[in-house]
């Protein structure tokens, strides 16, 4: 039922001042009660309804603004002398305190403060009340649920944020952090966009530490393990850079245009030497240059990833990522563009010896490549959208592998204190914690870190603080609960047995695969030589060859059933008609037909 | 005047005890045992220190009033011996058993 009111004014007077006058009520509308709509409804007697005599309140949130805060620190001078004495005179002071000492008062206090004194410090001296009681005690482990905690987030200072690419640790512990800030979408950057990466102060996340400027933006940035003031950063365009904090943000030297790299150099690693100096770059020209930061004038190395083994430039598989342990240093390993793993050995007498064994790999780019420090054998590679785990010696497939993801995997690595734990990072801005020992088939733990897609992820050191940078170059800092990063029992046998018993599958799976592959080989060389008799043509390999051939047999075998049966019928009729004959029964007729 | 340094020289000879200071009620450090920038930077701060403990104490219950204060740090230990007029301060560090 509607109610309508229905006013009139002059089409003349739109527009005017309101005047406001005063009336008499009108009753527009009386809405009768209508008491047949009181069979709708059932009274309810008794009603219980809850009462409370408090107060109301209601919850408000607030989140304050950032503030940027700066330490200052404050130096005490003299001060307090009265108006009379010079602080800076000596004799002045000295002549002020030799009259202080000389009160009474002076001389009681300190009598009395002097004992109390004396008796605290009996105290200390006594026992000490801070030592260690328990110092060996075992803390019983409480299974509490893994769980991280974000304790800071780094943003880019720059108005047109850019990706951060790439993280590195500080070596001497988890104080600075160095990020490299990049834009990867092809000529995605405006010409405005900042250049800088950063060092940040893990307690300051107002202002970077330090900045360094490169010619061209860092894709990735590395500390030197063994020296911690310096360090390596890959260009956009190719060349190789190093820095020394001490030396200021420029670049102490640059690798020439000529020698570097076509592409983007995505990952540059440190070798272990005597010198500490050495370092490899990788880029997805195909190309691995091995470096001296002593002289950066050309390459000490070249090798071109060339499956072919010809060190074709051309058939160059495009590198993602590197992989290089300290403890195996003439082995390392490259992740391709194309998907494919590829070991390599420096120390071959020929390039093409270089390259040792391709692994299938990812159906997209590997975006991370790291072996297991507690595991050599076995390594993680990211790419597509699983995360695949390898042993060295199966070349065919890997032998553990996570889940299909809903979204891209941009990046990995293994937790450097557990053996069984791995980390990912997601194109839907999730880090995902992967416990094998404790569930395969889903991670451990799950984190929705922010809602940009993470591209760059590294662990500390000592396993509790994780960095992850993101496409709009905020690093958050995550610190992991406790079951995370502390070993567990039995821990390496667990996963020594899971890996073995994984390789062991895939060797079996292997073997049985290269079985099955050869009978069939065997089987259709043998097919292709009866046919080459009758059709003189090649090899029966061919689906529709196969497909003729099986309804040619199926016919020429109901054909003949056919004509055995008419034969039999025959046969019958012939044996009824001359009468009895060898009572030979129906059924071993049909039989001996059959047989036919 | 003997007295003060008979109870100075005591208290030194105790075993961990770095440094002596006494400080009157501006802040002004009177003896000390210790050289002079640390002797102002101890004096300045510690004065304070004390001085917010006393009228935290009186705060709390104005009929108590605040007899010693020990700071213990990783290093070593500050205590401090109040009184009306003047502050009595000695460092002392732990003993490592």
């Amino acid at each position: 039922m509607e109610i309508v009111y229905v006013y009139t004014k002059k089409r003349a007077e739109f527009g005017r001042q309101c005047n406001f006058t005063d009336r008499s009520a009108e009753l527009h509308v009386d809405i009768v009660p209508d008491p047949t709509l009181a069979e709708n409804f059932i009274e309810r007697n008794p009603v219980d309804s809850g009462i409370q005599c408090v107060q109301e309140m209601s919850e408000h949130e607030i989140n304050t603004e950032r503030f940027e805060t700066g330490s200052r620190g404050i130096n005490h001078t003299e001060g307090g002398w009265p108006k009379d004495v010079n602080p800076q005179e000596v004799e002045q002071v000295s002549r002020y305190r030799k009259k202080v000492e000389k009160d009474e008062i002076y001389v009681n206090t300190i009598q009395q403060l002097g004992s109390i004194m004396e008796h605290t410090i009996k105290q200390n001296n006594a026992i000490d009340i801070y030592e260690e009681y328990f110092e060996n005690l075992q803390l019983d482990e409480v299974e509490d649920t893994p769980s991280a905690k974000t304790i800071n987030v780094f943003r880019d200072p720059n108005e047109i944020k850019r990706t951060s690419t790439h993280i590195s640790w500080f070596p001497d512990g988890p104080r600075k952090l160095a990020v490299a800030y990049c834009n990867l979408e092809f000529q995605g950057s405006s010409p405005d966009t900042s250049m800088d990466s950063y060092i940040w102060d893990v307690e300051n996340p107002n202002k970077p530490e330090m900045t360094l400027k490169p010619v061209s933006p860092l894709v990735c940035l590395e500390y030197n393990p063994k020296d911690s003031h310096v360090l390596l950063g890959g260009c956009y365009n190719g060349q190789i850079a190093y820095w020394d904090v001490r030396k200021g943000s420029q670049p102490v030297e640059m690798s020439p245009i000529e020698h570097s790299h076509r592409d983007p150099a995505y990952k540059a690693i440190w070798i272990t030497s005597k010198t500490g100096t050495e370092c490899f770059s990788a880029s997805s020209d195909g190309q691995v240059l091995w470096w001296d930061i002593r002289k950066m004038g050309e390459p000490t190395e070249k090798l071109i990833l060339d499956p072919t083994k010809k060190q074709d430039p051309t058939k160059a598989l495009g590198a993602m990522s590197l992989e290089y342990e300290s403890t195996m240093p003439t082995k390392f390993m490259v992740g391709s563009e194309q998907g494919s793993v590829i070991a390599c050995n420096r120390k071959a007498k020929t390039p093409a010896e270089k390259i040792v064994a391709i692994y299938p790999g990812h159906l997209g780019p590997v975006y991370s490549l790291q072996r297991n420090s507690f595991f050599p054998k076995n390594f993680l590679s990211v790419g597509d959208w699983k995360a695949r785990i390898w042993s060295e010696d199966i070349r065919e497939s890997s032998i553990m592998w996570t889940k299909q993801y809903q979204s891209y995997l941009t990046d990995g690595c293994w937790s450097p204190v557990r053996p069984s734990v791995f980390f990912i990072t997601k194109m839907d801005g999730t880090l995902d914690v992967w416990d094998i020992i404790f569930k395969q088939n889903d991670p451990t733990l799950s984190l929705q870190v922010c809602d940009e897609p993470l591209h760059s992820l590294r662990v500390q050191d000592q396993g509790r603080l994780v960095a992850c940078g993101s496409h709009t170059g905020t690093t958050t800092l995550l610190e992991l609960s406790d079951s995370l990063y502390t070993l567990q029992r039995n821990e390496k046998n667990l996963v020594t047995a899971m890996f073995e018993r994984e390789t062991r599958r895939e060797k079996i799976l292997d073997t049985r695969h290269r079985e099955m592959k050869i009978k069939e080989r065997a089987k259709s060389s043998a097919d292709g030589g009866k046919e080459k008799e009758e059709e003189g043509g090649e090899a029966a390999l061919d689906e529709e060859d196969l497909y003729a051939k099986a309804e040619n047999e199926f016919w020429s075998i109901i054909n003949q059933e056919k004509k055995n049966i008419e034969k039999k019928k025959e046969a019958d009729m012939d044996k009824a008609d001359p009468g009895k004959q060898s009572p030979i029964p129906e059924d071993g007729d049909q039989d001996q037909g059959g047989e036919n | 005047m003997s007295e003060v340094e008979e109870t100075i020289k005591r208290i030194q000879s105790h075993k961990g005890v770095s440094g002596i200071i006494i400080v009157n009620a501006d802040g002004i450090p009177i003896r000390t045992t210790l050289d002079n920038s640390t002797t102002v930077q101890y004096s300045g701060l510690i004065h304070q220190l004390a001085a917010k403990a006393k009228s935290t104490v009186r705060d709390l219950d104005p009929q108590n009033d605040l007899t010693f204060l020990r700071i213990r740090s990783k290093k070593h230990e500050i205590m401090v011996a109040p009184d009306k007029e003047y502050l009595l301060i000695v460092i002392q560090s732990p003993n490592e058993v």
